[in-house]
């Protein structure tokens, strides 16, 4: 632990810019965990002798057409915007690295049913494929996180299935094999494992993708709806009141939003770098 | 020439079953029964039935599978609820508007792109290569329908330099003859100077917002597909042939650093195609993502699913395009096939 850790030094001290993408990280999952907390007027209650005030000393970001404090909103909804795109990649991971290593590890039919999924899916502009499904599924949160989840699968099966490949005849697979394991058991308790930091390293940089994802079919109305605080949805309320020059309603969700896919892809860059110096960009 | 033509043209067909299946099973996936949506809330059961009747949903799968592709083949896409209209005419008419802004946000990305990421590689580790990097980190973070509306804010509200940001054209001029479809290939044709100008005017915020978006594969792929050939041998003799610096970089390195360039244009116009939907709401454009978002508004789902396998197909197209440029560009996979 200590040689990675000295490691990660390092190559922070390279990068002074991942140390910044761990600390806005930091910020973010602590708006997440304790936004309603903090959050200092309350994300829906509407006040209309304040609507459409810009941003002051009692409202840092002013407030909206219904006289909500957007700080608030933008603060409380860290948490609806995160967990999205947390359960969304988990699923994807779940999804694709399963199937991926099995891909790999068996070849074969598996390999072929897997391949051709993850090729049908990338045969479809992918945000475009989400709004298919959510459409089919139906309007609701979890169904965001199912489209997400999918457009998402070709990537984590591609990753785990050539990784997986490459240790099919590893010496520790062999061994493990010749100790009496069942196939499963080789899979799921060596090679997986094996492959876990290269997954992780795919999921924080599919995290920023999944939160636009996201954000980008709640702003055409799909999933999340008003009065609930989303990101996506606020710049969409705000996105009526641009042209009447009242800025502050699109831009503070819009610039957390940014602010947060930023944050993220640093992240997979910098964890990427940790993990594995050959595909430093 | 024909053989290679043949053989990409071979490994799109499954491509396009698993598309045609893919959006069969998302009809038949419609929220609820469509018999019942389609009649109405107030419809007798029995009213129900005779719609599922006529609209096959009695059949077996399979048997509705063979309908639709039926259907399909004879460019049938249903009907649009709100307008009567049959999809296949809607997205039709409003194709051109969607491809010109794709289009043009394709090249703006490209000429950005290249020469950014061709001076990142030659000028490795400078400023221009941080700024390289610092634009296409910051290009895939930027939501794309908050660029657009910040664009709209500065460049339109508080600036007044670009139009109001509705539609292809000002209200006040009159679009040019119907050629393409295409408003700048139309007025440059006819010679209409006037709607040329107002064409572009309202497409350069648009197709920046989206280009932006999508820079950042075309540049991060350009410089390091330069950076390999750079320190590749031949340069190198060509370097020490004393042949001029200009000569060794675009003559020599960039056409061989062009080809996995080529190959990314792929995921470029995936970005490019799902940030068109957003472009389109932000722009009121009256191309065929907006037509799917107004159509999705109000739970009207065929032209949602004319729209997804429209998208689809198109993409199959390019990517087949791609394929079939990359082999006229590099001759060793030509000798291949």
């Amino acid at each position: 632990m200590l040689p990675l850790l000295r490691h990660a030094r390092y190559v922070l001290s390279e990068n002074p810019i991942t140390g910044l993408a761990f600390g806005l990280f930091a910020l973010f999952l602590i708006a997440a965990a304790f936004g309603p907390v903090l959050a200092p007027y309350s994300p829906l209650q509407s006040n209309a002798a304040m609507a459409l005030k810009p941003p002051s000393a009692a409202h840092w970001f002013g407030t909206d057409q219904l006289g909500r404090d957007i700080f608030s909103r933008v603060l409380v909804a860290t948490r609806l915007d995160l967990a999205i795109a947390f359960a969304s990649v988990i699923l994807a991971f779940l999804l694709g690295a399963l199937s991926g290593v099995a891909a790999g590890y068996f070849g074969g039919w598996t390999d072929r049913v897997v391949g051709r999924l993850a090729d049908t899916i990338m045969a479809f502009p992918l945000f475009v494929l989400a709004m298919g499904i959510v459409a089919a599924l139906g309007n609701e949160v979890i169904n965001i996180v199912i489209a997400t989840a999918i457009i998402n699968f070709p990537l984590y099966a591609r990753v785990a299935r050539a990784e997986a490949n490459v240790r099919r005849d590893a010496g520790f697979v062999e061994a493990a094999r010749l100790s009496g394991n069942g196939e499963t058991r080789v899979l799921l308790g060596h090679v997986l494992p094996n492959i876990m930091p290269i997954m992780m390293v795919q999921m924080s940089l599919t995290m920023g993708y999944a939160i636009l994802n996201a954000a980008g079919l709640s702003f055409i109305g799909l999933g999340v709806r008003p009065p609930a605080a989303e990101w996506g949805i606020m710049v969409a309320e705000g996105a009526n009141f641009i042209q009447s020059g009242e800025w502050w309603i699109a831009l503070f969700p819009g610039a957390t939003l940014m602010l947060a896919v930023f944050c993220f892809n640093l992240l997979g860059d910098g964890l990427r770098d940790i993990i594995d110096p050959r595909m430093r960009t | 020439m024909l053989n290679l033509l043949l053989s990409r043209l071979a490994t799109a067909i499954p491509s396009i079953v698993g598309v045609v299946i893919v959006t069969f099973m998302l009809t038949r996936m419609l929220p609820g029964d469509p018999a019942a949506y389609f009649a109405s809330l107030a419809a007798s059961p029995q009213a129900i039935a005779e719609i599922r009747t006529k609209l096959g949903l009695d059949k077996s799968l399979p048997e509705q599978f063979v309908g639709y592709i039926g259907d399909l083949l004879q460019g049938n896409l249903g009907n649009s609820l709100s307008t009567g209209q049959p999809v296949v005419a809607e997205i039709a008419t409003r194709l051109p508007a969607s491809a010109e802004l794709t289009l043009f946000a394709l090249i703006v990305a490209v000429a950005i792109a290249i020469p950014l990421g061709v001076l990142a590689a030659v000028k490795q580790g400078t400023w221009i290569d941080h700024l390289c990097r610092i634009v296409t980190t910051a290009g895939v973070s930027l939501p794309v329908f908050f660029t657009g509306l910040l664009f709209a804010y500065v460049f339109y509200y508080l600036l007044q330099w670009a139009p109001a940001p509705t539609g292809r054209l000002d209200v006040f001029l009159s679009p040019p003859t119907h050629i393409t479809g295409f408003y700048l290939i139309d007025s440059a044709l006819t010679g209409n100077l006037e709607a040329l100008w107002g064409a572009l005017r309202q497409l350069a915020l648009p197709a920046i917002s989206m280009a932006i978006f999508s820079l950042a594969p075309l540049a991060r792929m350009t410089r390091g597909s330069m950076l390999a050939v750079l320190g590749s041998d031949f340069i190198r003799t060509a370097r020490a042939s004393g042949l001029a610096p200009g000569t060794v970089i675009f003559t020599y390195a960039f056409r061989n650093a062009v080809l996995p360039v080529i190959t990314t244009l792929g995921m470029v116009f995936s970005f490019l195609l799902g940030a068109n939907v957003l472009v389109e709401t932000v722009f009121a454009w009256p191309g065929i993502g907006l037509y799917a978002v107004n159509a999705l508004i109000t739970s009207d789902y065929a032209p949602v699913q004319g729209f997804v396998l429209t998208m689809a197909i198109l993409y199959v197209a390019l990517n087949l395009t791609i394929d079939f440029v990359y082999g006229l560009v590099d001759p060793r996979v030509r000798l291949d096939s």
